[in-house]
Order: structure tokens, then sequence, then C-alpha cells
């Protein structure tokens, strides 16, 4: 038995990948980017708000915030979709029908919450006490203080961790399969396998990870120059007119 | 450079006030950081605040502008009682110098001074740029006013901070060793506006290392040790004729 043939017959099959390949575009990547990028957006309002909370000089919305975040990271991401997107698909059907996305997102948003929660909150955190103080010393009130001068300092600096959650939630948010999609509301893992299993071969799953990797790949490097920028400082005019001028003396 | 004090008619119409503290106490637990502090700076004064690490100097700084509230004592500006009012109000009228500057280093230059001008004064765009633009001039860095402050010199970084500061048209200035945190040839520059802003008529409170600062530029030089002013006079008595042994001991180190 040539075991390349094997290999090539279950992941390189060409003509099972062509022929999902429409599908996986305009059904199975549309769904993804909706899946992620609302998740993206509700989770980061949502951990934002969590690490406000959560650094609240009030001990009765620092408490919500710490068992919030427990409970949201401790659990398996799949057991939270499935208790949130069947648990509470009897109440909101009458409001939406059977639809699983809204409850998708919800469960995937309120996962990323408590991750994005605790990265803003260690970035606000590692802003220097004397920036608040600054601000407070001009005049600021404890909260516009915070709100202009700590909070954007401390979202500056946990960017690439941010990104880093952003590409968790693009590839978690194939979970919701598990609440059971329509033809129409597939995304990439569950047309992938869908295919895969009428074929009887997996190219149709390694053409999903590839959309994967062309949506994750990017962000990676998104990572990377955030990080570069964090550890060298932005480039500014003024340090390149400065450049230009040393040039000159040389 | 143009100096403070050329333009203080046309630019920076101080409406300077007196300070008067007394009585001031402040602890952080059980560890009693002030223990009843008197200090009274007459409208257009200086006063140096000089004194051992730990004395209390930046503390009582704190308790001025109410960063830190006082337990027990009466702040008084313009001679108008300032404990009750809303704090906030007071920092408005009080400017605050740092040790480590405390620029906003996501904002540029300009934006450093403009950003309070219009969230505090309610100042327009333009109003608040041309504001900022005439601090700029006046401490020598109006060709910074794009750059981060991570690109300027700690002096450069310090005179943007004076500034900040003074274009919220304090009513009274707080240093707090300002020049502690500079490499050596940056001191003269920053403290030399300093001497200017005092010349000018701005009432100053400096919490300061430099005894050559304080022996010419203050009215008043005040020792504090162990939460308490041990003694306060003029700089000329205080610094060749010192009472306390306190005082003569600590001048015998630094001098």
């Amino acid at each position: 038995m040539d075991i390349w043939s094997t290999l090539s017959d279950t992941f390189l099959d060409w003509e099972s990948m062509k022929a999902v390949l429409p599908e996986m575009l305009k059904v199975g990547l549309v769904n993804t980017l909706i899946l992620a990028a609302a998740s993206v957006v509700l989770g980061t309002v949502l951990g934002m708000v969590v690490a406000v909370m959560g650094l609240s000089r009030r001990r009765w919305l620092r408490w919500p915030a710490k068992i919030y975040t427990d409970i949201f990271r401790g659990l398996p991401a799949i057991l939270t979709i499935l208790l949130i997107g069947q648990g509470l698909s009897p109440i909101t059907r009458h409001w939406w029908g059977p639809n699983p996305y809204p409850l998708g997102i919800l469960a995937l948003s309120l996962i990323a919450a408590a991750y994005i929660g605790e990265i803003f909150r260690s970035g606000i955190q590692s802003v220097e006490k004397g920036q608040l103080e600054a601000a407070r010393a001009l005049g600021f009130t404890y909260t516009s203080g915070m709100w202009l001068i700590v909070i954007p300092q401390g979202v500056r600096r946990v960017l690439p961790a941010l990104v880093n959650q952003f590409i968790a939630l693009v590839k978690e948010s194939s979970l919701v399969y598990f609440l059971g999609l329509l033809a129409s509301q597939r995304e990439l893992f569950r047309i992938g396998q869908d295919a895969a299993a009428t074929n009887g071969n997996l190219s149709p799953l390694l053409l999903a990870g590839i959309f994967y990797l062309i949506i994750t790949v990017p962000l990676t490097h998104l990572v990377n120059y955030f990080d570069k920028r964090l550890r060298e400082g932005r480039p500014t005019a003024e340090l390149e007119v400065e450049e230009l001028v040393h040039a000159d003396h040389r | 450079m143009p100096t403070i004090a050329d333009t203080a008619p046309a630019d920076t119409t101080f409406r300077a006030a007196s300070l008067e503290l007394s009585g001031i106490e402040l602890a952080f637990g059980t560890n009693k950081v002030l223990r009843g502090v008197d200090l009274v700076v007459p409208a257009g004064r200086t006063a140096c605040v000089i004194g051992p690490s730990g004395s209390g100097k930046s503390t009582l700084l704190r308790a001025t502008n109410r960063l830190l509230e006082p337990d027990a004592g009466d702040i008084r500006l313009g001679g108008e009682s300032v404990l009750r009012s809303n704090p906030d109000e007071l920092r408005r009228r009080i400017g605050m110098v740092f040790q480590h500057f405390n620029l906003f280093p996501h904002k540029t230059v300009l934006e450093n001074i403009t950003l309070p001008l219009r969230k505090i004064k309610k100042l327009t765009p333009e109003g608040a740029v041309a504001a900022a633009r005439i601090q700029l001039e006046l401490v020598g860095l109006r060709e910074k006013e794009s750059a981060r402050p991570g690109n300027l010199s700690g002096g450069q970084q310090q005179r943007v901070a004076i500034a900040r500061a003074l274009a919220m048209k304090p009513e009274v200035m707080l240093f707090d060793e300002a020049t502690s945190a500079l490499d050596p040839e940056l001191v003269k520059g920053v403290l030399s506006l300093m001497a200017d802003l005092a010349s000018a008529g701005m009432t100053m409170i400096v919490v300061t290392h430099e005894m050559g600062f304080a022996r010419q530029v203050a009215d008043q030089v005040a020792f504090m040790d162990r939460g308490v002013v041990v003694e306060a006079g003029a700089p000329d008595k205080l610094f060749t004729a010192a009472e306390s042994p306190r005082l003569q001991q600590f001048l015998s180190q630094v001098l």
C-alpha cells in the first residue's frame, strides 16, 4: 500500500474540495466571520465592564466581577455554549424563533468577556500610579481620569493579548455547531465536516482549516506588529526628522 | 527664549493667592506621617520645604491639594477654608509638578496641555491650542509640540509638565522634587524656569533637595522632620544660623 497515495486520497482530493468551495465561501466563511465579529465586539464591551467593575473601590462591584470571571473562565467552552444555547432557547424562541445564532454569540461573548476582562484589568493596573495622580492634580475627577488617561494607556499595552483572544474566538466559533444549524447557518467547520462525511474523505475539512488560517494568520502578524511597536516605541514624524538631521551631520 | 517675567503682563496674569496650612495631620493606618504642620505662604511668595527622606514633605504637598485627605487641620486658599469644598475644584486652582513628570505618554506635548483645558476648563479646541502654545512658548518648547513625551529629555518633559500646570491658570503651584529625577546637566534649565515663575509672582511651595535654589529663590524655608515643621524662616537665617540641632545636623550632611 502506497502511503503517499492513501494520504493524498484522504486529504488532497481536489474534486471534493472544489465541490464544497462555493458553499464554504458564500455560507461558511460569512457565518464564521459574523459569529466571530459579533462575539469580539460584545465580548470586548462586556470584558471592559468586567474589568472596570473588578478594579472598583466598591466591594459590591468587585465581587460579582470576580465570581463572573471564575465561573466563565473555569468552565469548558462547549459546556457553557450548550447550557446557554440549549437551555435558554425555550425562552428566546418567542423572540427570534429557533435560530441558534443569538444565543451562540451570547455564550461565546460571555466566555470571551471573562478572559478579556482579565486582560484589560492587568493592562489598566500596569499603568503607573502617577498617571492618575497627575490627572487628578489637574482637576480631573476619578472617573474621567480613568477613562481619559489610565484606561487608554492600559488597553494599548494589552493589544497583543487582546488580539490573541480574538484569534481564540474565531476558532471557538466552530463550537456553535453543537447547537444544531440549518443549512444556511453552517459555518466553516460544519460545512467541512458535512462534506467530509458525504465524500468519505477529509479534504473538505482541510479546506475549512485553510480558511481558518486565512483569518487567523494575519491576526497573529497583527499581534507581532503591536508587540514590536510596544517594545520599540512608535515611530513618529519627529523621530524621522531628527534622524534626517543626524544623517546630515554624518 | 522669553522668560516668564518678560511676558508675564501680557500672557500670564496670575491670580496668585495666599495659602495657609494649619495643624495638618495625616496618617496611613497607624503611621502618622504629618503631625500638625503649619505653613503660611503669602500671595506671590515662594516657600521651600527641605528635610530628610520620609519626613513627610511630599505627603504635605498631596494633603495641600487633597490628593490625600488630611485627618485634621485646615487649608485656607486666598483666606478661604477649602477642606469642605469639592476637592476636584480645589485642584483646578492648585497646579502640581511631580518628580517623575507624569506626562501622558500616549498624547503629544500639545495634547498633554490641551486635554485638561478642553475637558476641565471647557475651552474650544482652537482656544485650547492657542492657550497651550502660549505656555509652550514660555517654557521654550514650542517647536516640540507634536513630539511624544518619550522622545523628549527629562528636562524638556518637566518643562512641559510645568507648562501643562500653568495653562490651567492656578493660584498656587506645588513642586514635588521637580529636579530629583533629572540628569545633572538638565537641572539648571528647570530650576531657572521655576525661579522665573517665582519672580513673576506665583505663590509656590517647592519641596526640594536643591539647597542653592532654596537659598536664592525662597522667601522662606521650612525644615521638616518626622511630620512636623521643626524650624522655618528666611533662607539666610536658616542656612547660616540654624537653631535646632536636627536642622544643624541635616545641613551639615547636605551642604
